[in-house]
């Protein structure tokens, strides 16, 4: 039990949370918005890799860190674009094209990657993002050193997260949004566009996926190797059905996962005995319980996955 | 009269091979009420569709208060005050009545939702009409009647002064239609115009100043209601004469479906409690009352769909256990679902796909689906039943909800049930088709089918039932004779009153 407690006691620990579930955050958010419109975007796996290897490279070739967030940014909204000419356009599974554009983005990442940079013993490094040091907040004991020592884009996560629940439940547009992702049909006798909607929060949603991409090449590492992303996009789908489509409720489970994953790390360092495969193995475990039980009253919106026509019953 | 507010001019409206609406002009005053009538598949919707922009019209315009509205653009409708009531419901069941009634109406870049001046701009219309509502109720949670309300407010709340409804009373009680007529009359006589459509001549002739047939896409009369009988429009919708088959006495068979105590509990509400009835082989029994009484899963439990919390179901005097929908369809129980576009048809399916579903092994052959003999089996159905406005081959979708009902009684029909339960088998059918769909259920009691009716329309029932049992809040009443009914005593049953049913109880 002292292990335990002497774990959660740890300054470190708290801040491992935070650094972790940024990424998280940022796909959720993403694959969220796309989803209450009504599309389901499975290519955010891809569109995280593409994010996280174009954000880096911009920086390697001397852009600032901020110019490579918005790179990536950039290309995850071209990507977001890719995904609804299929899905609302063409009307195409969204499963399908969703899985397309990951295979695409992922196996694009390494080429570009390899085009620009050779094969090498140890990959080339970025400066990346530091942590800023938040007057009097920084230098309080203990909440300073687990809440205050976080670089930029895990503050601006946090932001963004807040503004997208204002947004989806406060705003005509974030109505509009929630009406597209119910009922179609209805949104456009009210006289709004589903289409536009879609292409919308389709491509805002893929550049935030993108974000999340680049935080783990910008600032939580400072290099890019191809399978670096490692199912988070997979996460984040699942976060979405926890959060049962609120934002606010995305963060806390981003966070929920999060805490699991810097738990079990420290777990497998003063746990012998146990292979660590083990450990690995509990966060995912773990979230599988918790979507169990949160996705029982979850709402989904009622037109999810559903192609909108114009002009048809 | 003065200047019309709307007029429509020479539309036309070409789907594919059929030419939906063909030429139709008509027009509609200041504080005038219009109903549209026609068979199924005449072009009502389509027609309205285009008057709100959800079709671009291939010719033709429409004016409102002398100026042409852009066509193709709901937006530009609702801003020339045209509201509009469809005939599928467009509202989102997640989202609550406020929300439902808000969408779009305010700039979309605005940074924050007016919520408390539209809540009480939505209260006072909601009072001034005597339309109740709580705008903060989640759609989902509201009976048809009530959504149906919110679609009228909805218009409303745009400030609509022309209010389409595409046939508003289709699902609602008699008592819902009368309020909602009232409601509607009121409308009129402070100002507004409508057009609603419908297939209930009663209605029509009630509520109605003036009335204008469509029949294969072109207008072919218009009258005045004063100037006009029950008798003349039906004539002027179908082309001919019609007139309702009539029941010819007979002795039914043996019991083939017995229910005892049954009780359904869905999430702790009792929904079905003690029901008690028998089905004989060449009758019809009627199960009569308002919906929302618990028919519902009463079909869904003799359908396989539901299953049953207690009680005893005998089919063909064995009793049995848990029935599946496999169970239901080998024992010979054909069925006619309440929601047809939900559990009756696969809409995205051709018309042949939905004919042989249910019977697969049927149409297959070393695993493989027959495709020839499930067309022809299709097309008989198309033949047989007047199913209008589709192919075998034909997405099942487009066609109009009157022909789809006809495609699922075909469907069940054809394959002689020997038991066939139906659950409001006329809804939304043209004076035509419903003579022609209770001429079939009256053939399949001559050969021997035993036919439970549910429904809430007394003309029906009383012309169809050889018994009859009103449900009231999941439970039934005794049966009682058909030679012992006349529509006020169903009156009294429907609202619970048993005592005169009692004393006409005679177990089968
Ligand atoms: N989007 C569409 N694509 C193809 N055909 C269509 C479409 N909409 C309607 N139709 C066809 O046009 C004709 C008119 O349909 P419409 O829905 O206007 O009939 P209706 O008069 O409203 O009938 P009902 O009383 O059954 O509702 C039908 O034959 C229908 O199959
Ligand atoms: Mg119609």
């Amino acid at each position: 039990m002292s292990v335990v407690f002497d774990i959660l006691a740890s300054a470190g620990l708290w801040a491992a949370i935070l650094r972790i579930a940024t990424p998280l955050i940022f796909g959720t958010l993403g694959a969220l918005l796309c989803e209450r419109a009504g599309v389901l975007n499975l290519g955010i796996e891809g569109i995280m890799t593409f994010g996280a290897m174009i954000g880096w490279l911009a920086v390697f070739h001397g852009a600032d860190l901020w110019t490579g967030v918005l790179v990536a940014a950039i290309s995850g909204a071209l990507f977001g674009v890719l995904h609804s000419l299929l899905t609302v356009t063409l009307g195409l599974s969204q499963h399908v094209s969703g899985l397309g554009v990951t295979l695409f983005a992922s196996s694009f990442s390494y080429y570009v990657f390899r085009l620009v940079v050779p094969v090498a013993g140890t990959p080339p490094t970025v400066m990346p993002f530091q942590p800023i040091d938040i007057p009097a907040l920084s230098s309080l004991p203990f909440i300073g050193p687990a809440f205050f020592t976080q670089t930029a884009p895990t503050y601006l996560a946090i932001v963004v997260a807040l503004i997208m629940a204002y947004i989806i439940f406060h705003t005509p547009v974030g109505l509009a949004i929630r009406m597209t992702g119910e009922n179609p049909h209805a949104a456009e006798a009210q006289g709004v566009n589903p289409m536009k909607v879609r292409y919308g929060t389709v491509i805002v949603g893929s550049a935030l996926m993108a974000v999340g991409g680049a935080f783990l090449t910008l600032s939580a590492f400072n290099s890019f190797f191809p399978t670096m992303v490692q199912g988070r996009g997979w996460i984040c789908i699942a976060l979405v059905v926890f959060a049962s489509w609120r934002p606010g409720r995305a963060l806390f489970g981003a966070l929920l996962f999060a805490f699991f994953d810097a738990f079990q790390l420290r777990l497998q360092t003063v746990v012998e005995g146990v292979p660590y495969q083990i450990f690995l193995m509990t966060p995912y475990i773990l979230s599988i319980f918790a979507l169990a039980l949160m996705a029982r009253r979850a709402r989904v919106p009622q037109a999810l996955m559903q192609p909108y026509r114009r002009g048809e019953r | 009269m003065t200047t019309p507010v709307l007029e429509i001019i020479g539309v036309s409206k070409r789907f594919g091979d059929t030419l939906a609406n063909d030429g139709i002009s008509m027009s509609l005053g200041k504080g005038e009420i219009v109903a549209l009538l026609g068979e199924n598949g005449a072009g009502k919707t389509t027609l309205m569709s285009i008057l709100f922009g959800h079709y671009v019209p291939d010719d033709g315009q429409i004016r409102i208060d002398g100026e042409e509205l852009p066509p193709g653009k709901p937006r530009a409708a609702i801003s020339a005050g045209v509201g509009m009531v469809h005939q599928h419901f467009s509202l989102a069941s997640n989202l609550t009545v406020l929300e439902n009634v808000m969408t779009g109406t305010e700039r979309l870049w605005k940074l924050w939702s007016a919520t408390q001046a539209a809540r009480k701009k939505l209260v006072s219309i909601a009072e001034r009409f005597g339309l109740k509502i709580d705008p903060d109720a989640r759609l989902g949670d509201l009976s048809v009647g009530e959504q149906q309300r919110v679609e009228i407010l909805k218009a409303l709340y745009n400030d609509a002064r022309i209010l389409i409804l595409d046939e508003p009373t289709a699902v609602l009680t008699n008592i819902e239609a009368e309020r909602l007529f009232a409601t509607l009359k009121d409308m009129a006589r402070q100002g507004l115009s409508l057009i609603f459509i419908s297939h209930k001549l009663d209605e029509v002739m009630a509520a109605a100043h003036r009335i204008v047939v469509l029949r294969g896409g072109k207008v072919v009369a218009g009258r005045k209601a004063s100037e006009t009988s029950k008798a003349e429009l039906a004539e002027l919708m179908v082309g001919r004469r019609v007139t309702r088959p009539v029941r010819e006495p007979s002795t039914p068979g043996a019991v083939v479906l017995e229910v005892r105590d049954l009780g359904v509990r869905i999430g702790g509400v009792e929904r079905l409690k003690d029901v008690d009835f028998a089905l004989r082989e060449g009758e019809v029994l009627g199960i009569i009352g308002v919906s929302g009484n618990g028919q519902v899963p009463l079909a869904r439990v003799l359908s396989g769909t539901l299953a049953r919390t207690s009680g005893e179901i005998l089919l063909y005097g064995e009793p049995v256990g848990h029935l599946s929908v496999g169970d239901v369809v080998d024992a010979g129980i054909g069925r006619v679902p309440e929601d047809r576009n939900g559990e009756g048809v696969i809409g995205e399916m051709s018309i042949w796909e939905n004919a042989v579903l249910e019977r697969l092994p049927a149409y297959s052959h070393n695993g493989l689906v027959d495709r020839k003999a499930g067309m022809a089996f299709a097309k008989s159905i198309i033949d047989a039943f007047d199913v209008r406005g589709g192919t075998p081959a034909s997405g099942t979708r487009l066609l109009s909800g009157g022909n789809m009902q006809k495609l699922i009684l075909g469907r069940n029909l054809s394959h002689r049930p020997r038991i066939l339960i139906a659950a409001q088998p006329a809804r939304g059918l043209d004076e035509g088709a419903v003579a022609a769909v209770h001429a079939r259920i009256l053939e399949a009691r001559k050969a021997g089918t035993a036919v439970l009716l549910i429904s809430e329309d007394l003309d029906e029932v009383i012309s169809l039932a050889d018994r009859i049992q009103a449900i009231v809040a999941g439970r039934l009443s005794p049966p009682l004779d058909a030679g012992r009914i006349d529509a006020r005593r169903l009156g009294l049953m429907m609202s619970g009153d048993w005592s005169h049913a009692a004393e006409a109880t005679h177990a089968p």
